[in-house]
């Protein structure tokens, strides 16, 4: 089975009209936005659309050949996530979109000098200890077309002088890593949320096409280090199909086993931090003592707790221990026994009508606001969306299992709760299905001492902990990537914040921001 | 007559089984080098004492290391035993800032000014690989290359992430540090009195002049 | 039972015996006073070691443990620590305020404090409409509170103590309601009538059975939300305003609020103890005589603290297990059910005083 992908290659000029008609066709989630330097050909932009029915993809490719004011119009009318995307393009590639609403740095400081993804940035053109505080922008900046074809600037500015601005992050208890949100508040009642990212922005992507494919797996586990197994399982993947290596049995089977044992990981800790912020202590130590158990089964087998370093590209890196099967089991009954595990969760926290009270109704999603975010995973499914792809494009072992995709009709925080609490108990169900006959075979396919990626675009995703995991790689046939850029899970949930967010209190956007689930070293790769 | 300050000693941890007690008899050795006095010696030791138990972190994270920090307050590692108990949100109650993963850019200023606003005595360490060297991003463009390019490190804790023991072997070794220091003569803020009247005026100009810009 | 006013007593005649009045009386000030300062440190730091004990215990964990037998000399350290750290000056902000609001809190607390009666005749400030002092001075903490937040010159700050004011203004309103309660029955301000009374006749909870049940539930959940604890942390909740009011303290001046909050859940404490099961009043059962005369060997200051640490751990207990309410649902829960209720709980212990009852 191959991933590789050939995109449609549209003219700039009937980007928008074309990309409209595809979302009328079915096409209505934009799955993926990436900006490509193609050298001589240009910049450009690949979107990647999905039908939200059967789960099938189309690509568009879109080229600007002028690399000094590269131009395209912007999609943020037909997706809201495109707000966000194109501004992330917007600071690494320099592409200006026309028509966005607010062309400004996303990642970078403001006072950023270069595009650092173009591959012909300068390393020394920005000093890498700044210590003057980044001055921050309270303008918006629109770019349009005027009829002679320069572009014209319009600078809208983002808060009023009577908002009382208050900044959350980016050193902050609940933002979950560092994350800032300008905030306005009207008393207690948020009118607004900018979102500032880019605090813990490693330019990954751009360290990646420097090192060998071997190499970049390394980095994977550092970004959601909450989904380490399947960010890693995703790369490896998109590798491993890229160059048409299939792996055996038992390692898909391994595979798919420590993938859920880190989604129940990840919900465990969403688990303890929402109770956390909530301020139910106790509960959160009850959550990291269970969390305590899964890290004990990875450290056994893999040597690693957090960062786990396990899938390789063509197998894994080591055996299963022979205390796996055994620990697992043990692991399985402790979650489900009528006195620990989740019984106790939901005693202590889920029934707490405190809880309930500021979760219920609170940040309310529907389901046509998810698919325009890209809010996958929990939260998409918390509002109706059928999004799993452990279900929408099988991979791995996942089709000789049998579970439930869980999802709610509410969209409010209880929903993006509960469905992450179900589907510990559905994880729990897979890995019971599988861990008893894992099959016999090689961990690990043999491969090139120099692992060579065929020239191609390729793209594989994977269901993570928080949505869909997606990894763009662009070959030109050498040991490194040309480009390789992640669907970040986390980077639409951050987006969504503002909408989710508006006209609630301030004490809701710890409860809506605990409950959408980013990690932000994932937003911010 | 001079009381000298003695090597420093941790519960149940025998002094040979920690690393680097050169630098701790180094240090040693320069404190009683003009003698100690003998009534503030006793004094300083019984706040060392507290101060040594009572290292209150900075909750403070930026990635991976964060996750374990937070494994490291949970059941199974509990740092409360040391009295490392209460995680302080405002950096004016914190005594400790763990700086937990990576530093970038952007990163870098917000970091500083959150050591600036903590209240003395305040220590540093360096948790990872990160923030002692860039670790697996030294080669970004958006990476500091260490955390001790911006703050004074007392600590270095390597590890990607560090393991809970080995995050509570380095906040041992800062207790050490910390069972070493001199109250009386060094550690006190040197900095201006902000309501010093010269200050003041000194401030008037500086904003005057970013004004006229 | 021992009357603590023997030695009182002993002392002033001792005193005026070899000088005037008037300096005996001066002396004597001084003494209380700096009783009141020791037993308040000493007591702040057991409920510290306390809280983090019981928390630990709740959570799986072992608590401090390093500095001393079980970590007793934990909050010693912590003491010693914070008063050697530095107090931050900022520029920008109403330095005498700034300074002056942690004092407020602390002399409220402290005032509020000598309040308690520890034994029989033991009662540092005790006029006949006790009850009434002591609802006026808790109050001049909130004005500690709103001044933090207002000097600092810090938006957590600010909406923190806006908060706390809120918050304190309309919980004093149930536990005003919740005493009334106790006065319509024992009928006296006067808490060390209120105690004797109790002595003589039955603890309050047991004499006023279903209306002062009710007003001890809804003194418990009150007095809670008085000292800003959990689940009413609202004024410092941390994963929202990092750490409230007092952001921008350090040192000894952040120490002054943080034994304060201690305290304060003491005094709670100490106050419901006081007016429902009895202060230092042993348990009386009419018609055992022999258990009763047994019940008063034990001296009064061990029952009062024993009740005032069954107390506490109730309070405790809730604390570590609830999450935090929000802001407009604590307004909600205090105007739309607890003052209704504790109104309704006034009017029934009125009509069954009126009715004769109780017993």
């Amino acid at each position: 089975m191959s991933n590789q992908i050939i995109p449609v290659v549209v003219a700039a000029a009937d980007l928008h009209q074309h990309l409209a008609t595809l979302k009328g066709e079915g096409y209505d989630f934009l799955e993926l936005l990436t900006g490509v330097d193609w050298g001589e050909e240009g910049l450009g932009v690949v979107y990647s659309l999905t039908k939200t029915s059967d789960g099938t993809m189309t690509h568009v490719k879109s080229v600007c050949a002028d690399r000094e004011n590269p131009y395209i119009d912007s999609v943020t009318d037909l997706w809201d996530v495109a707000n966000i995307y194109e501004r992330e393009v917007f600071d690494f590639y320099g592409i200006k979109f026309l028509g966005h609403p607010d062309m400004r740095r996303v990642f970078l400081r403001e006072d950023w000098q270069g595009y650092p993804l173009r591959k012909d940035y300068d390393e020394s053109s920005n000093s890498d200890i700044c210590l003057e505080a980044e001055p921050i922008s309270d303008m918006a900046v629109k770019y349009t077309i005027k009829g002679d074809g320069t572009l014209h600037e319009e600078r809208t500015p983002i808060f009023t002088d009577d908002d009382y601005v208050v900044n959350i992050g980016p050193q902050h208890p609940s933002t979950h890593g560092v994350l800032h949100f300008r905030t306005a508040l009207d008393g207690e009642r948020i009118t607004k949320i900018d979102p500032h990212l880019g605090y813990i922005h490693r330019g990954i992507e751009k360290l990646s096409e420097g090192y060998t494919y071997p190499q970049t797996l390394a980095l994977t586990d550092r970004m959601d280090y909450l989904g380490a197994m399947q960010t890693r399982h995703a790369l490896c993947m998109c590798i491993e199909q890229a160059m048409g290596v299939e792996v055996s049995d038992r390692v898909k089977v391994i595979r798919t086993i420590m993938d859920e044992l880190q989604r129940i990981d990840s919900h465990l800790l969403f688990f303890s931090c929402l109770a956390q912020d909530l301020g139910a202590t106790t509960a959160f130590l009850y959550g990291f003592r269970d969390r305590e158990e899964i890290l004990k089964i990875f450290e056994k087998t893999t040597g690693g707790r957090l960062i786990i370093n396990y899938n390789m590209i063509g197998g894994v890196a080591h055996d299963l221990h022979p205390d796996f099967v055994k620990d697992v089991h043990a692991f399985i009954d402790h979650m489900r026994s009528k006195k620990v595990g989740l019984k106790e969760y939901h005693d202590i926290f889920t029934g707490n009508v405190i809880f309930q009270t500021r979760a219920k109704g609170v940040g309310v999603l529907t389901k046509e606001q998810v698919i325009s975010y890209g809010c996958t995973g929990g939260t998409g499914r918390a509002s109706g969306w059928h999004n799993d792809l452990r279900k929408l494009r099988p991979y791995a072992a996942y089709d000789r299992v049998k579970f439930n995709e869980i999802t709610f009709d509410e969209g409010d925080s209880f929903a993006r709760y509960m469905v992450r609490m179900k589907e510990i108990e559905e994880s729990l169900s897979i890995i019971e299905q599988l861990i008893d006959n894992i099959p016999e075979g090689s961990i690990q396919e043999k491969m090139k001492p120099i692992i060579k990626v065929p020239e191609g675009i390729y793209y594989s995703a994977v269901e993570g902990s928080r949505g869909i995991l997606g990894v763009y790689l662009e070959s030109k046939g050498d040991k490194s990537p040309y480009r390789l850029h992640y669907r970040s899970t986390g980077l639409p949930l951050v987006a969504v914040m503002d909408t989710a967010c508006r006209g609630s209190l301030i004490a809701d956007l710890i409860t809506i921001g605990g409950t959408v689930d980013y990690i932000v070293p994932d937003v911010d790769r | 007559m001079a009381v000298n300050k003695k090597a420093p000693v941790i519960n149940n941890i025998p002094y040979e089984e920690f690393k680097d007690n050169e630098t701790l008899e180094q240090l040693i050795q320069e404190l009683n080098a003009g003698g100690v006095n003998v009534c503030v010696a006793p004094l300083d030791k019984l706040i060392d004492w507290g101060r040594s138990n009572s290292l209150w972190p900075l909750t403070f994270a930026t990635s991976c290391c964060g996750i374990e920090f937070m494994a490291v307050a949970a059941a199974r590692y509990d740092m409360a035993r040391f009295g490392f108990e209460i995680t302080r949100n405002s950096p004016r109650q914190a005594d400790v800032i763990l700086v937990n993963g990576t530093i970038t850019t952007k990163m870098a200023p917000v970091l500083k000014r959150l050591y600036d606003q903590m209240a003395d005595p305040k220590y540093v360490v360096a948790i990872g690989g990160c923030a002692i060297s860039g670790g697996p991003f030294a080669k970004s463009y958006h990476v500091v290359k260490g955390v001790d390019k911006i703050l004074p490190v007392d600590v270095y804790c390597p590890g990607c992430p560090p393991r809970p023991e080995s995050f509570l072997y380095g906040m041992m070794q800062l207790q050490r540090k910390v069972l070493v220091e001199n109250f009386f003569v060094t550690t006190n803020r040197k900095e201006h009195d902000p309501y010093d009247k010269a200050m003041d005026e000194q401030y008037v100009e500086l904003l005057n002049a970013q004004e006229k810009a | 039972m021992f009357d603590f006013e023997i030695v009182t007593s002993w002392l002033h005649e001792a005193l005026t015996s070899v000088m005037s009045e008037g300096l005996a009386v001066l002396i004597e000030c001084v003494l209380v006073g700096l009783g009141i300062i020791t037993l308040y440190a000493i007591f702040a730091m057991i409920m510290i070691y306390l809280e983090r004990k019981v928390c630990a215990f709740f959570q799986c964990r072992l608590g401090p443990d390093r500095v001393g037998k079980w970590g007793l000399l934990q909050v010693i350290c912590d003491v010693l620590k914070m008063m050697t750290k530095e107090v931050v000056n900022f520029r920008q902000t109403d330095r005498l305020l700034h300074h002056a609001a942690p004092f407020l809190v602390v002399t409220a607390s402290m005032v509020t404090f000598a309040c308690l009666p520890w034994n029989k005749g033991a009662q540092i400030i005790d006029f006949n409409v006790g009850v009434f002092f002591f609802l006026a001075v808790s109050s001049i903490g909130v004005v500690g509170i709103l001044l933090a937040g207002w000097s600092a010159n810090n938006k957590y700050s600010l909406i923190g103590a806006m908060r706390a004011g809120a918050q304190i203004i309309s919980y004093e309103l149930s536990i005003g309601m919740v005493m009334l309660t106790m006065i319509c029955l024992t009928g006296t301000m006067s808490f060390s009538e209120i105690c004797d009374q109790q002595a003589t006749l039955g603890w309050n909870i047991f004499r006023g059975h279903i209306p002062a049940l009710l007003a001890f539930v809804i003194y418990l959940i009150a007095g809670n939300a008085e000292c800003n604890r959990g689940p009413f942390d609202m004024p410092e909740a941390e994963s929202e305003l990092t750490a409230g009011y007092h952001t921008e303290y350090s040192g000894m001046d952040f120490g002054y609020y943080y034994l304060a909050e201690y305290m304060n859940l003491f005094i709670c404490a100490g106050i419901a103890s006081t007016i429902f099961l009895g202060g230092w009043a042993p348990l009386v059962i009419p018609g055992l005589d022999g258990f009763n005369a047994a019940m008063a060997v034990v001296p009064g200051c061990v029952w009062f603290l024993a009740k005032v640490f069954f107390v506490l751990m109730l309070l405790l207990w809730e604390r570590w297990t609830f999450p935090r309410l929000r802001i407009d649902q604590l307004l909600k829960l205090e105007w739309k059910y607890m003052l209704p209720m504790s109104m309704t709980v006034l009017v029934i212990m009125a009509l069954c005083v009126s009715f004769g009852l109780t017993f």
